[in-house]
């Protein structure tokens, strides 16, 4: 990010980083390999951390009870995915606003400059012609 | 790094609730001051709660077969200051406990110690250390998220530590165990999560140099590109 970066660095820059993001989300899918199927014939893989870190709790400590209930459960883990699609679609169309409303403004501002100079260019040309 | 409903010991619970309260009520204050200065920013301050909102949506999966997801907290600590990002982490978590069954209200505390307070810290700190030592922009706000985003699960990871200690190992041969399922998981997301906020810094710095160099985060030379 420095001043001598064109706007086509920073184009690319910006592709790359997305890329980035793809391929570490994409990579594990390739290089994790299947286990074998539990007990019930499930095959148990790419399941959250959270639900891990709970088993482990049941290892190291098996008296341990919780003490407290989620008030709400989603009913499924369908509804459960909508829900968390719903806080991403609300999360990322308040950034897309933001940034359509700065690109915007941004390109308004440009064209205004232009059309200074145009009249301002205008202006110089009607005056020599009253000479 | 949610730690689930009911998942710590009542005394534990009430220690990070209050441990995190002070800083819960400090950002509360530093976000009023902040509008009030410039109103300007408040739709800004609506951008940071957002990224943080998608961010802390997304469950990718990771090297370790197992999925989890960034905080996103890192671009709201950068713009407001790293106590800002407490009660705005507080809201995410509050939102995902009671309609997703996602962490809990008994866990919120600890949950907002590691995600809202630990993690912005975290990324406040090693961005004014990159920026001293010389660094760009973009490495200074990829390694702030990315830290941020790791050590908010070292912490959580600590915090289960501390409630479960092994019965032989103690707390250490806990922690090996719990950061193995969070910390070794979060790395590559980690990345992920330093990549996707030096792309929405791009895009600010782009469209809104105005609000960025009022923040002092860039000067005037760096927004020329």
């Amino acid at each position: 990010m420095s001043s001598t970066q064109k706007p086509t660095q920073k184009r690319a820059q910006n592709i790359l980083l997305i890329l980035g993001v793809i391929v570490l989300a994409l990579l594990p899918l390739w290089i994790v390999e299947r286990p074998a199927a539990g007990p019930d014939g499930e095959v148990a893989i790419f399941g959250g951390a959270d639900d891990q870190a709970k088993n482990l709790i049941g290892e190291i400590n098996p008296e341990y009870q919780p003490w407290f209930e989620s008030l709400i459960e989603p009913a499924s883990g369908e509804i459960a995915s909508m829900l968390f699609a719903l806080q991403a679609a609300i999360g990322a169309g308040f950034i897309g606003y933001y940034i359509g409303v700065g690109r915007t403004r941004e390109k308004m501002r440009r064209e205004m400059e232009e059309l200074r100079e145009e009249l301002r260019a205008a202006a110089e040309q009607n005056g020599k012609q009253d000479q | 790094m949610h730690i689930m409903e009911g998942f710590l010991p009542v005394e534990h619970a009430i220690g990070w609730s209050v441990a995190s309260a002070p800083f819960v009520a400090w950002g509360i204050v530093s976000i009023k001051k902040r509008i009030a200065a410039n109103p300007e920013q408040r739709i800004l301050l609506g951008v940071a709660a957002a990224f943080s909102f998608v961010l802390s949506a997304l469950k990718l999966p990771s090297v370790t077969g197992s999925c989890s997801h960034p905080t996103g907290t890192g671009l709201g600590a950068l713009l407001f200051g790293p106590a800002a990002m407490a009660p705005i982490g507080a809201v995410v978590l509050l939102f995902q406990a009671l309609l997703l069954a996602h962490g809990g209200l008994t866990t919120l505390g600890a949950n907002i110690f590691s995600m809202a307070i630990v993690g912005p810290f975290v990324a406040y700190g090693v961005f004014r250390l990159a920026r001293s030592l010389g660094a760009s922009l973009a490495v200074g706000v990829f390694l702030a998220a990315s830290l941020a985003d790791l050590l908010t699960y070292v912490t959580t990871s600590v915090q289960l530590s501390m409630a479960f200690p092994d019965p032989v190992g103690g707390f250490m041969a806990s922690f090996v165990k719990f950061a193995g399922i969070f910390a070794v998981t979060q790395i590559p997301l980690a990345i992920s999560e330093g990549l996707l906020t030096v792309l929405i810094f791009n895009a600010l710095a782009r469209f809104n140099p105005a609000e960025l160099r009022a923040m002092k985060l860039i000067d005037r030379a760096e927004v020329q590109a």
